[in-house]
């Protein structure tokens, strides 16, 4: 079949290629942060569109999960959003429990370690964000700082999963194992190691006068155009809503847990732009840190290790959930990690599983951010916005 | 808002041939919307200060199977303001053939998110979205034969000459 709207595009490209220049920024391109295209149509340093190619690494994640049961979908799951593997995997688990209507019975520890690693995941998660920010934006030491700092989380997690970065860890009714004996005194050592390290990291590039002239009054989102375009996460509490599933859907162990949700002010220009974005995600790992805290002192005390706990007792023999449509969402690092499972209530494999991951629709509103801004800006706004191309392109 | 109420509402602002049905009695009630009138009706939930569903959480095209013959498109809403959510369905029985594609309205109107969502539907799926103004692939190369998320889809034997195995 014909695509007229591919000859459209084509024609575009070949009345751009005539008046103004069409560059090619990527696929490999290092502040792509992976295999992403984007096709810019330029007027000398000006950007006047860009056209962004995803799919370089499709993986067929939907037609898998067609194919596979419940429990063996999860390790496809982790490769979505690599960089927060837990936080997948966590989603994708409670929307099975809730289908089969086995979420109430899970037991509190359990709960409580599964929030610990999705939140120690999503700190190693934002400090590459923003590690790799300060890259695209030209400072290289931040970089190696949250690298080395993240190297504790990616050690612990190897510890309690047996992987550095794709865990199969969260299991539906329960988890793969128990943690490993010292695991909560090692956390509470890296909070007290860490918290130091993060008001350096400030010190050196939060609060840099060069960082925030690239980064302030740049790439401004309007609240509505975030909205509109199905933004989540950091990217849509950066233009100023109190939006985070956490405390809307309060699922797991979150409602009883104290944190606070940061949202951009727009303390260094206009609210929206980049420095905002970056500066959630910044305020993000203190109150990770704070979640992580909460979580070691409960698993420490009334939710303590008992020898005859098995974090696999509560899991089904049988995975079949009854016959329904069910859309799961939950907050991943990235924003709304969402599931639509569709169950025939007959077998152990779904017969529809969309996944939604949120760097998909982040990375959708790159092409409205980027009308008439600089080049060099481009690289600054594709950077806030933190996408994983794996999530992308599932 | 729980569902009876839009359902109600809908019912008073555009009649009631508008809702075509519902599923309810399950975890996430869902309501069946006529395809036709999808637009309107998403317009209407996304303004209305009652509802204000501003967020279009998720996208799903949706094939049924062969036997079925059905083909739909499953919306996952969410209102930012009340902090609610709502499912709406569309669907309609449509061949298989790749000439001839189903066919509903486009949403890219009343949310973005639908932009890039739709594209993903066209292209995994084969269906075809009226009114979306750039309909091109997204996740498959541009050159790519049939839809691999059809339920009757087979693997091609060769890529551009190249056997697969």
């Amino acid at each position: 079949m014909t695509n007229k709207a591919f000859d459209l595009y084509q024609q575009k490209i070949a009345t751009a290629a005539t008046e103004d220049m069409v560059l090619n920024m990527g696929p490999q391109h290092p502040s792509t942060h992976g295999v992403l295209r984007l096709e810019l149509i330029t007027d000398g340093e000006i950007v006047k569109e860009a056209i962004p190619h995803v799919g370089y690494l499709h993986r067929c994640f939907e037609k898998h999960a067609e194919a596979l049961t419940y429990q063996q979908t999860i390790p496809f799951t982790d490769r979505m959003d690599y960089l927060a593997s837990m936080n997948n995997s966590h989603a994708w688990v409670m929307g099975v429990e809730r289908m089969l209507g086995i979420d109430q019975d899970i037991p509190k520890r359990v709960e409580y370690i599964r929030v610990l690693v999705c939140e120690l995941n999503r700190i190693g998660s934002h400090l590459i964000a923003l590690g790799t920010y300060g890259i695209d934006i030209g400072a290289f030491t931040p970089f190696l700082w949250c690298f080395r700092d993240r190297e504790h989380i990616m050690g612990m997690l190897e510890w309690a999963s047996g992987s550095r970065l794709l865990y199969n860890y969260i299991w539906i009714g329960g988890l793969f194992y128990d943690l490993p004996v010292g695991f909560e005194e090692r956390c509470a050592e890296f909070v007290t190691y860490f918290k130091p390290k993060l008001k350096e990291l400030n010190e050196l590039l939060t609060d840099n006068q060069i960082f925030i002239k690239r980064t302030a009054n740049v790439g401004v989102l309007p609240l509505n155009v975030a909205i509109n375009y199905g933004c989540s996460g950091p990217v849509l509490r950066g233009s100023g809503v109190k939006w985070d599933l956490r405390r809307i859907d309060n699922y797991s162990a979150y409602p009883e847990l104290d944190f606070e949700i940061p949202v951009g002010k727009g303390e260094m220009g206009t609210v929206g732009d980049c420095w905002d974005r970056y500066k959630v995600r910044v305020d993000e790992i203190s109150e990770s840190l704070k979640i992580i805290e909460q979580c070691v002192e409960r698993l420490q005390k009334d939710l303590k290790r008992s020898p005859d706990f098995d974090p696999r007792a509560n899991m089904p023999r049988k995975i079949i959930p009854k016959a329904q449509d069910y859309y799961m969402r939950a907050e991943g690092a990235r924003g709304e990690v969402g599931f639509y499972f569709m169950a025939d209530g007959k077998t152990e494999i779904p017969f529809r599983v969309k996944a939604r991951g949120p760097s998909f629709n982040n990375l959708s509103v790159i092409s409205e951010l980027s009308k008439g801004v600089m080049i060099a800006d481009l690289i600054a706004i594709l950077g806030s916005i933190d996408i994983v191309l794996g999530e992308v392109d599932r | 808002m729980i569902l009876l109420e839009i359902k109600d509402l809908l019912i008073a602002k555009f009649g009631s041939d508008v809702i075509a049905g519902e599923e309810a009695g399950i975890l996430q009630p869902a309501l069946l919307i006529a395809p036709n009138r999808i637009v309107e009706v998403c317009h209407e939930l996304r303004d209305n200060e009652a509802t204000y569903f501003d967020y279009l959480s998720c996208l799903t095209g949706v094939d049924y199977g062969v036997e079925a013959g059905r083909f739909g498109v499953v919306y996952n809403l969410a209102s930012i303001p009340y902090q609610t959510q709502l499912t709406l369905k569309i669907s309609l029985e449509h061949g298989r053939s790749l000439e001839n594609l189903p066919t509903f309205p486009s949403l890219v109107d009343v949310y973005k998110t639908a932009d890039w969502h739709e594209r993903e539907a066209y292209d995994l799926l084969g269906i075809f979205f009226e009114g979306h103004t750039d309909l091109r692939r997204i996740l498959l190369p541009d050159d790519w034969e049939g839809f691999p998320m059809r339920r009757d889809y087979q693997a091609a034997e060769y890529y551009k000459g190249i056997k697969i195995d």
